[in-house]
Order: structure tokens, then sequence, then C-alpha cells
């Protein structure tokens, strides 16, 4: 059960920093230059990867106590940071990620900005250098996940595995659109990734502070749907305060 | 000169990235992580039941920085 948690999870927070990676990649390989777009994917990706292979046998290696606090806490973070987002984009306090709106600002960016040509770049230096930060930084939170995930539940080649297979969904869609992957439901994917994340983290953190949840590993089976409903119970709750709201205001009774 | 205003300035890059990275828009929950934690290891040196003291403070947190942005929004 947990092997098919970890894959999910991870496979789903690849999937969602991949999903904006490529539409950076894409926008301004459309409007700048190919060759430095893929340049700059090629040094992002070759990065990534020696983090990974830096970090990854190192993490292996540290106690498990130690590594569960440390990394349940980071995860937790992470997690509750990507429900807050989550929460207040389904209860309509923040606009919704539109990756079509996110790739149009991209290539009126792109089309407008001045670049040096650079032949290592593939020559255009404005292409490869937004390229390979969109891969870097989008993966550097995936990086982390499926290495912690990994290094948890003692199997990072599974984690490496859903990390894979999403990237080679997301850069298999991305080729075929040739545009922004706006039909990836994203906002339900982060709302997911957020639940999954919240979660384990709360497991290993407080296992790695010292505590026994009752049940042991099959308490995630509880805790999952327990910060599932919470969630929702939350959106549904925000978005009564929102129209509430709306109804007072002299624009929204009007209308 | 500016090479050297600019190197200068790399450790306080690198501090600020990883402080966005790791805490990004709202330093509450971070500080309810840690409040939560720290709760869990006493409650667990005190020999009591602990597992509860995280997900009771990050909910806590949570609520706290939703407020919050709810607050800026309406």
């Amino acid at each position: 059960m947990t092997a098919a948690f970890l894959f999910l999870a991870a496979f789903l927070a690849c999937a969602v920093e991949a999903v904006e990676a490529a539409t950076v990649v894409v926008a301004v390989g459309l409007t700048r230059s190919w060759s430095s777009s893929l340049r700059g994917v090629l040094l992002g990706v070759a990065a990534l990867a020696a983090v990974v292979g830096a970090l990854g046998p190192a993490l292996t290696r540290v106690p498990l106590g130690p590594l569960r606090l440390v990394v349940g806490g980071l995860l937790l973070v992470f997690g509750l940071g990507w429900l807050r987002k989550a929460i207040l984009r389904a209860s309509g306090y923040k606009a919704l990620h539109d990756e079509a709106a996110a790739f149009e600002r991209q290539v009126a960016r792109a089309s407008g900005a001045p670049g040096e040509r650079r032949g290592w770049m593939g020559g255009d230096s404005y292409a490869f250098t937004l390229a390979f930060k969109a891969v870097l930084l989008e993966g550097l939170e995936v990086a982390f996940i499926v290495l912690t995930f990994g290094a948890n539940a003692h199997d990072v080649p599974l984690a490496a595995l859903a990390a894979g297979a999403a990237i080679a969904t997301v850069v298999g869609l991305a080729a075929i659109v040739r545009g922004p992957l706006s039909r990836v439901p994203e906002n339900t994917i982060k709302f997911a990734v957020g639940v999954m994340l919240t979660s384990f983290g709360s497991f290993w953190g407080a296992e790695g502070a010292g505590a026994r949840w009752p049940g042991s590993d099959a308490s995630l089976a509880a805790i999952i749907p327990a910060v599932a409903l919470l969630s929702l119970a939350t959106v549904a709750y925000l978005r009564g305060v929102r129209q509430r709201s709306i109804d007072r205001s002299p624009t929204g009774a009007a209308a | 000169m500016a090479t050297l205003k600019k190197l200068a300035g790399l450790p306080r890059s690198f501090a600020l990235f990883w402080w966005d990275f790791v805490v990004g828009d709202d330093a509450t929950l971070a500080i309810g992580v840690v409040a939560g934690l720290a709760a869990v290891a006493l409650l667990h040196h005190a020999g009591q039941s602990a597992w509860w003291g995280l997900p009771v403070l990050w909910v806590i947190a949570l609520g706290a920085s939703l407020a919050r942005a709810v607050r800026r929004g309406s």
C-alpha cells in the first residue's frame, strides 16, 4: 500500500512541476529558438541528475530517525504550502493557475526580449537561460520529494521510476500539443499532491520526533482521507464565507 | 569592483533562495511545523502519547495562514 502511495505521490508531484516547466520551454522554443531551449533543458536535467546523484546515496545512509524528523518536517512545510494555495484557489480567493494564460505571458515576454548570440547555448542566450532555469527550479522540488519519499520508504528506484514516468508523459503530451498543456487538471493535481505530502510529512515527522502512530504504517490509510476531508471541508466553508461576503457587498447584491 | 560586489552578494542570494524555496509565501506554516515537532518530542520524552501533537499544531497554523489570506483577499 505504501508503495502505491509513494508511486502516486511522486508521479503527481513530478507531473505538475513538469507541466509548468514544459510551458516555459515550449513558449521560448516556439518564439525564440528550439535549439537553445532544448540545450537549456539538457543542462537543467544534467544539473538535477548531479543533485540526485550526490544526495540520493547520502540520504540512504542517514539513520532513519533523524532522516524522518528532518525530511518529514520539510515535506510537511512543502505539503501545507501546496495545500494552502490549492484551498485558496478552490474557494475562489486566489486565481486558478491557468497554463494557457501563463503560456501567453511567456510568449509575449520572450518575443520582445533581447538575447546575446552565443554558440554553445545554441545561438540564443535568453531562450537557453529561461529553459535551464525552468527545468532546474521546477525540478529541484520534485527531486527533493522523490529522494526523500524514496529514502523514507527504502525505495528510491520506485520513486525515480514514478518521476521518470511522469516526465515521459508530460514531454510526450508537450511534443504532441506544441502549446500550453491547459487540459491537464493542474489545480486538482496540486490539491492531491498537497494532501499526500501533508499526510506523509505528518506521519514521518511525528515518528522522527519519537511518536508512534496507532497502527504504525496502516495509520496512513486513515491520515490521507482525514487530511483530504479536512481540506475539502475548509474549501466548502471558505466558499460559503466568500459567497456571503459577495452577497453583502452593494455590487454583489445588485448582480 | 562590480565583480567583488556580486561575489559579496552571493551568500545573501543563496540564503534568500533557500528561504523562499522552503518557507515560501507564509512563515506561519513553517513555524507551526517546527512547533508541532517540538511538541511531539516533548510529549514523547514525558512518556505521553505524542502522535496527535503535530497534526493539531499544523491544523492551527494552516487555519491562521488561511484566515490571513482571506482577510487580505476579501
